[in-house]
């Protein structure tokens, strides 16, 4: 009875008016036979006890605040998480409510999602911004889901590569399974010192979509505007993979005139939560509005002559278009969201690249120490963001277990999805390493490589 | 307020309540400010390759706090009051969720650190895999879809591979009913598959004549939601799925509903093959004004190899001195990754596991029975007021019609109107197949006292849908907003703040 409000009386006053004598007679449409099983599960727990329970738990963990300094990315970075944000998203009216389907008394939220599409549109360049989807993979499949409709399935080819996240591109693969689409250049053995501009070459008539990632799974930084152009000269569309930090200091993608920008918004105040919930950003031009997955919210007034905002274009939504919808998309991020617009409004035009910044100025200083360790080199001469690849000479899951006996987590082992990074390790730095952390990661790197 | 309702909507400036973030930015103004850098420093990138504004908002911390308080409080919420939305299962969500999944051990772990360092992480999910199977009767169940309409995609995917691993390639047909959610049929369409729709009998059942008529070697299975979106239990549920897996085809459970069957039916005991949970209506993570949710997957023993990579696994067992290794494994013919890295943990998996934790076997059954109680209780002291078209014991919710003899009052007039009341509407205008149609789920945190002042104000409504129809058709009347222009909304297709003069592009 942990939360259920009612008193045996009252619940045999509900029976009578029901017309039944106990709560099991309300179940005999159940098949008999499978009615009420014995749940095999332990028994239930105080709040008392769960509050001990889960402490334990989360304690089992070794965290990247309190136990280890982290050079781990990916795809997930441990940034600062300014107070306010948890305070705001701690605010029962934001996160009890349901999707603000009756506008009149959700306003808040609608305002909130439409602040954070104009925020999302400001930092990619774009027009537009849909009001989320589950993560930064599940909005580049999206895009290929734009993509293959704008064409109505007659382009069957979608270049990805090589160079976006190995998970992103594993999560494009199963979304288009049913899909008669080939995808190009998804290649884990393809040579990854080619330049961007190399991709022209495969894109032809038949090209509904390139996808690019800024900066590139290895951190790296390139200007994208001729490719973007080679691949419109074939009428394909481009969709840029964006770090949202970096965007802060980088040009746009949508000054580059890519036509669709996504990625994780995991990096704007939200913790890593062991992988989630994060939120993926979606932005695309005004003239691929009607073709965009997810919810959308818009400007209008109420009938008290009032500003106000609504869910619109919903025609477009599974809802409504049942099995012609673009996407199946119901539920998105909308707390996650709104953490991430209120990390944005905090800090604004000067913090947010600030923090770029610093991730710039410290991933350089640790690149630049890391690769006067004899043995060890940068992978790559290309400008980068706050990532880089590192050739370590001996398998990674060996320099890693040595770190982590001096408390420092390891960068990621490119070997897993590129066999000719074998040795190599892709290290994050961000605001929260300090010269000291990296230092230390320095010299415990030394140790190892002259072992 | 009753005068402001009838003004024409005219006017040219509107009136801002609450003015957006660029509105409130001024030049110089900060929030949040960072360390200065403690290294040497490096020259930034050539020019050609930086941004040279960052048209952000200008705001102070108070500015930006008070911003999203003024927010806040123009949204009704299961914390502020009665949200019987229908197929959405608003329930209270627990405080102490809230503090569980915050935890600095949950909240700060990287989803690639080593699993040594994880294991909290990794025996929370096993656990929680297991208890998901237990409560639902499936041999094994993945964590990592996001919500539901993407825990329907992983189903199909893997009903999909099933097929094709035994050469049988000519199933293309997914039977849907007619009372489906959309998220059904569009889940389908994304696999290039067709959709047959059954239509429901007379008490609301599946069609058992057009389900037979449907049954052939090109169905790839059916998408049933049990009980449905009328909030019936199908009486014929295990002629149903005899019929299905009698040509051959798959049994999907759309989960939405499991509020209903918690400690009272294991679908898996039923032939389902399939389901999604919906783990932020069932299991109590809360909305979020519209996510995250959490949609993960249970699969009976045939499917368990197509699941999606990777799943939590044992990597070496233990013994009297120690604890196994959890890890992760990949299903031999998994259909691939759904999602970046495992899930909804933090938000979702850590409040679920608290909740189950704090429920037990006996306290699960209390939920949905109290769920059921409530439900049949609305149903029973609405149903001499408004139609309710399949008029039998409900499950955890039940669908009126809002709609009356001789007047031009419709669902959403009604619905309006309990804003009136402080109530927040239920679900208007599904199921397609109810006229006018209201879906009411109470769940079962709510008292009777409640349960009475809803169906009072509801009864009232009624009345006033007689007695003074302008009420209704004007509502809502006493909260903040009124009705919407939906029609400019669509037209003009603002979807951005004003932004700077200035703004470029660069």
């Amino acid at each position: 009875m942990t939360y259920i409000p009612t008193s045996p009386t009252e619940r045999d006053a509900m029976l009578e008016i029901i017309g039944v004598k106990s709560l099991d007679d309300l179940f005999e449409d159940v098949p008999a036979r499978h009615r009420f099983p014995m749940l095999n599960l332990p028994p239930a727990l105080t709040e008392m006890e769960a509050m001990n329970e889960l402490s334990g738990l989360a304690q089992a963990n070794e965290n990247v605040r309190n136990d280890l300094i982290s050079f781990l990315g990916a795809g997930m970075y441990n940034h600062y998480i300014p107070s306010v944000v948890d305070h705001i998203l701690r605010r029962g009216e934001f996160y009890t409510a349901y999707t603000p389907y009756q506008p009149e008394i959700s306003q808040g939220t609608l305002q909130a999602i439409f602040e954070y599409q104009s925020l999302m549109a400001t930092l990619t360049g774009m027009d537009v911004s849909n009001a989320s989807h589950y993560d930064g993979a599940t909005a580049t499949a999206e895009a290929v889901n734009l993509a293959y409709a704008q064409f109505r399935g007659k382009r069957k080819k979608v270049v990805v590569s090589p160079t976006v996240n190995p998970q992103y591109r594993a999560v494009i693969r199963t979304y288009v399974q049913g899909m008669d689409l080939e995808l190009v250049a998804d290649n884990a053995n393809a040579d990854l010192d080619s330049q961007p501009d190399e991709l022209t070459g495969l894109l032809d008539d038949n090209t509904s979509l390139l996808i690019v990632q800024y900066p590139d799974f290895f951190g790296r930084v390139y200007d994208y505007t001729k490719l973007i152009e080679a691949a419109h000269a074939k009428g394909a569309l481009v969709c840029v993979v964006a770090n949202p930090t970096a965007l802060a200091m980088f040009k746009t993608p949508g000054s580059m005139g890519a036509d669709i920008v996504v990625g994780d918004g995991q990096p704007l105040g939200i913790p890593m939560w062991y992988g989630g919930p994060s939120v993926g950003f979606f932005t695309t031009r005004k003239n691929f509005v009607h073709k965009m997955a997810g919810r959308l919210v818009g400007e209008t007034v109420d009938n008290r002559g009032q500003r106000a905002y609504v869910l619109t274009l919903t025609a477009r939504e599974q809802h409504i278009k049942r099995e012609r919808a673009t996407s199946n998309i119901c539920t998105n991020q909308g707390l996650i969201a709104l953490g991430t617009a209120v990390y944005l409004s905090l800090l604004g035009k000067k913090g947010l690249r600030q923090v770029a910044e610093l991730c710039y100025q410290k991933a350089h200083y640790a690149a630049a120490q890391l690769s006067q360790i004899d043995g060890i080199g940068l992978c790559f001469t290309d400008p980068f963001f706050h990532e880089f690849a590192l050739c370590v000479n001996r398998p990674v899951s060996e320099v890693n277990a040595h770190l982590l006996e001096h408390g420092i987590l390891g960068g990621y082992d490119l070997g897993q999805d590129y066999p000719a990074l074998k040795d190599h390790m892709l290290i994050a730095v961000t605001e929260m390493n300090s010269k000291e952390d990296i230092d230390m990661f320095v010299e415990v790197l030394s140790e190892v490589s002259h072992d | 307020m009753t005068d402001a309702v009838m003004e024409p909507k005219v006017k040219t400036t509107p009136k801002i309540v609450e003015p957006t973030l660029f509105d409130l930015s001024s030049p110089g103004r900060t929030g949040v400010t960072m360390p200065a850098s403690d290294v040497p420093a490096t020259a930034l990138p050539p020019d050609d390759l930086l941004r040279s504004d960052l048209p952000l908002p200008e705001l102070a911390e108070v500015d930006v706090v008070r911003h999203y308080i003024h927010l806040s409080k123009f949204n009704y919420s299961v914390d502020s009051g009665f949200y019987p939305l229908g197929s959405c299962t608003m329930k209270y969500n627990p405080k102490i969720n809230e503090d569980t999944c915050r935890l600095p051990g949950f909240l700060h772990t990287h989803p690639l650190q080593p699993i040594e360092t994880v294991q909290g992480n990794l025996v929370l999910m096993f656990t929680l895999q297991e208890w998901l199977k237990e409560i639902a009767g499936f041999a094994a169940v993945t964590l990592q879809p996001a919500a539901g309409a993407h825990g329907e995609f992983t189903g199909v995917l893997m009903m999909r591979a099933y097929h094709k691993s035994r050469g049988d390639t000519k199933r293309m047909k997914m039977l849907i009913p007619d009372a489906a959610h959309g998220t059904n049929p569009a889940s389908v369409g994304m696999m290039g598959m067709s959709v047959v729709t059954i239509p429901s009998d007379e008490r609301g059942n599946v069609d058992l004549k057009a389900l037979e008529a449907a049954c052939d070697h090109t169905v790839v299975g059916m998408m049933l939601t049990n009980p449905n979106t009328l909030g019936l239990f199908d009486e014929n549920i295990e002629k149903v799925t005899e019929l299905v897996h009698g040509c051959g085809g798959l049994m999907y459970g759309d989960g939405a509903n499991l509020n209903a069957l918690l400690g009272i039916v294991r679908p898996g005991d039923l032939g389902f093959d399939v389901m999604h949970f919906n783990l932020h209506k069932t299991f109590s993570v809360p909305h979020g004004g519209g996510g995250p949710g959490v949609g993960p997957v249970g699969v009976a023993a045939h499917l368990a190899d197509f699941l999606p990579e990777p799943l939590v696994g044992i990597v070496e067992d233990g013994d009297e001195g120690t604890a196994p290794l959890y890890g992760f494994v990949k299903p031999t013919k998994s259909i691939g990754r759904m999602k970046a890295f495992h899930g909804h943990f933090g938000g979702g998996f850590v409040r679920s596991f608290t909740y189950i934790a704090m429920h037990g076997p006996d306290g699960l059954k209390d939920i949905s029975q109290y769920a059921v109680l409530n439900a049949n209780y609305l149903q029973a002291r609405l149903r001499d007021t408004y139609k309710v078209p399949y008029d039998r014991i409900c499950m955890h919710e039940f669908v009126a019609e809002g709609r009356f003899k001789g007047s031009n009052v419709r669902a959403l007039d009604i619905s309006k109107r309990l804003m009136d009341y402080n109530f927040h509407p239920p679900t208007n205008y599904f199921p397609l197949i109810v006229h006018e149609a209201l879906m009411i789920e109470p769940t079962e945190t709510e008292n009777k006292d409640t349960l009475d002042a809803f169906a009072e104000a509801m009864i009232k409504i009624a009345e006033e849908s007689k007695s003074q129809p302008e009420l209704l058709h004007n509502a809502p009347s006493t909260t903040q907003f009124g009705r919407m222009d939906e029609v400019k909304a669509a037209r003009e297709l603002v979807l951005c703040c004003w932004l700077p003069d200035n703004y470029g592009s660069e």
